[in-house]
């Protein structure tokens, strides 16, 4: 309720702005022509946001699933943790974005190389948190496994994995925001759909309340994935209080 | 069941920088409890943890017949432990589940009756008091059946009438078995065991202090018991 206010605060205020100083639609639209345009283009902007979402939901599932493999590897044995933490800390200074013209060189102009930006961007959250959660299990838990004749994978599986299931939460939450970014840098690289593919197109035009209508419908989409994100985490993580 | 008298010989342990056993030799009598008193810091868990396994240090440290204790021994740790994802039973039979094998569920249930909470047998442990978890996880020691029981400080978390009520039920339910109680209580010790040992110094010497008579656990007013205690408080006091 409290979040509705304040959206309907900003709203006013930018419409205040706009109206007041006079912006031009062409700089700053009005509300009123951001809603027509989200009308009139309702064709153009579904299917962009369609293909937007396919590239994220894809994304999602593949930078997840590395990142909790990568966190597994590296909890399973302390070698592979010694060769693969400092690589993947290196491989953070690399500005994730910078690679997008790449992976549009070696992926092609479609879904692949934006579902593998949203997976190259939430990669590192998911795989930093799964790491962390797995590593900070309550010593005595596993010196109470240990006690009781269990074999170093169980504990892992049985003790270790649900331990960290509340770590790797977060991060997954963190990725559920994330990943529809990545789609869109993908396709601010080169696209033939997708909102970030219609709102360069409209800026081109100078369609400033068509670019407004996608970002709309882009942070939407963003707060839905993250809503059911936290959802099925909730349900999955019955026993913890957050 | 009667648990095995515990031998170590020339234990010599360092940790920290500080040499805390220096060739320690110790017997612990079979199908006794034996608790284990010091200051804060002097390594009684260090000795808890060479005992169970769970660090290496020098020397030997057997059964009275000279076996290896490994697969011999129960923990029960600081808090209670306890899996919160899994149900009080499911807590119970963990340790069938992290050995692969079948749980009993049946003789968890019997288990959790003797420790008063056959009723809860399907909630949370988050749900549960304090008191309630811990009673958790000592019917999953019961159900580990092992004939050595460690426990470090294992009612410290728990108000006045909860830990005495738990000493009763611990008494009763680990007679028999060889046990080894850290505590910093020494009400619990005069309570529950039938060797007192305090621990001082580096590296540590132990001094044992007769126990109460009588069969425990002993009645918390007993007169035997609150001397015990105060001379035990006093002798404690000395060494920090």
């Amino acid at each position: 309720m409290r979040a509705l206010a304040t959206c309907a605060g900003l709203v006013g205020l930018w419409w205040a702005l706009q109206h007041g100083f006079g912006v031009p639609p062409y700089l700053l639209p009005s509300p009123p022509a951001v809603l027509r345009a989200l009308w009139t283009q309702r064709g153009v902007l579904s299917a962009g946001a369609l293909a937007t979402l396919a590239e994220t939901l894809l994304g999602l599932a593949l930078g997840a699933a590395f990142g909790m493999a990568a966190a597994l590897l590296m909890a399973l044995s302390a070698e592979l943790r010694r060769w693969l933490l400092p690589v993947l800390l290196l491989s953070q200074a690399v500005p994730v974005f910078a690679l997008a013209p790449l992976l549009v060189l070696w992926l092609g102009f479609g879904i692949a190389s934006k579902a593998a930006m949203a997976a190259a961007v939430i990669f590192f959250p998911v795989t930093a948190a799964f790491h962390d959660g797995l590593r900070r299990v309550p010593q005595g838990m596993l010196d109470l496994a240990h006690s009781m004749g269990a074999a170093p994978w169980r504990v892992l599986l049985l003790v270790r994995v649900p331990a960290a299931l509340p770590l790797l939460g977060a991060g997954l939450r963190v990725a559920a925001c994330w990943a529809p970014m990545g789609a869109v840098i993908g396709e601010w690289m080169g696209a033939s759909s997708g909102l970030g593919y219609v709102m360069l197109n409209a800026n081109a035009r100078v369609r400033t309340d068509l670019v407004f209508a996608a970002l709309l419908l882009l942070s939407l989409m963003t707060v839905a994935l993250w809503w059911a994100m936290d959802r099925a985490l909730r349900r999955l993580l019955y026993w913890d209080p957050a | 069941m009667t648990g095995p008298g515990i031998e170590v010989a020339g234990l010599t342990l360092r940790f920290g920088g500080r040499l805390l056993f220096d060739r320690l030799d110790l017997r612990l009598p079979g199908g006794e409890l034996t608790a284990l008193l010091g200051v804060s810091g002097v390594g009684k868990t260090s000795l808890l943890r060479v005992l169970a396994g769970f660090s290496e240090a020098d020397g030997r440290i057997t059964t009275q017949h000279g076996a290896p204790l490994d697969g011999l021994v129960a923990y029960m740790g600081q808090n209670d432990l306890l899996f919160p994802w899994l149900s009080v039973l499911g807590n119970v039979v963990a340790g069938d589940r992290l050995r692969g094998a079948r749980p009993d569920r049946q003789r968890a249930a019997g288990l959790l009756d003797r420790v008063a909470l056959g009723g809860v047998a399907d909630a949370l442990p988050a749900t549960l008091s304090g008191g309630m978890r811990q009673r958790v996880a000592l019917a999953r020691t019961l159900y580990e059946d092992r004939p050595v029981v460690l426990m470090d400080e294992p009612f410290s978390s728990l108000d006045q009438v909860s830990r005495a009520r738990m000493q009763d039920l611990a008494a009763e339910l680990l007679r028999g078995r060889t046990a080894v109680l850290i505590t910093h209580d020494p009400l619990e010790a005069c309570r529950l065991a039938q060797n007192i040992l305090v621990m001082s110094g580096f590296p540590a010497v132990l001094s044992p202090v007769p126990a109460p008579a009588g069969a425990t656990p002993r009645k918390v007013d007993d007169p035997d018991v609150l001397a015990t205690q105060g001379g035990l408080l006093r002798m404690l006091m000395s060494q920090c």
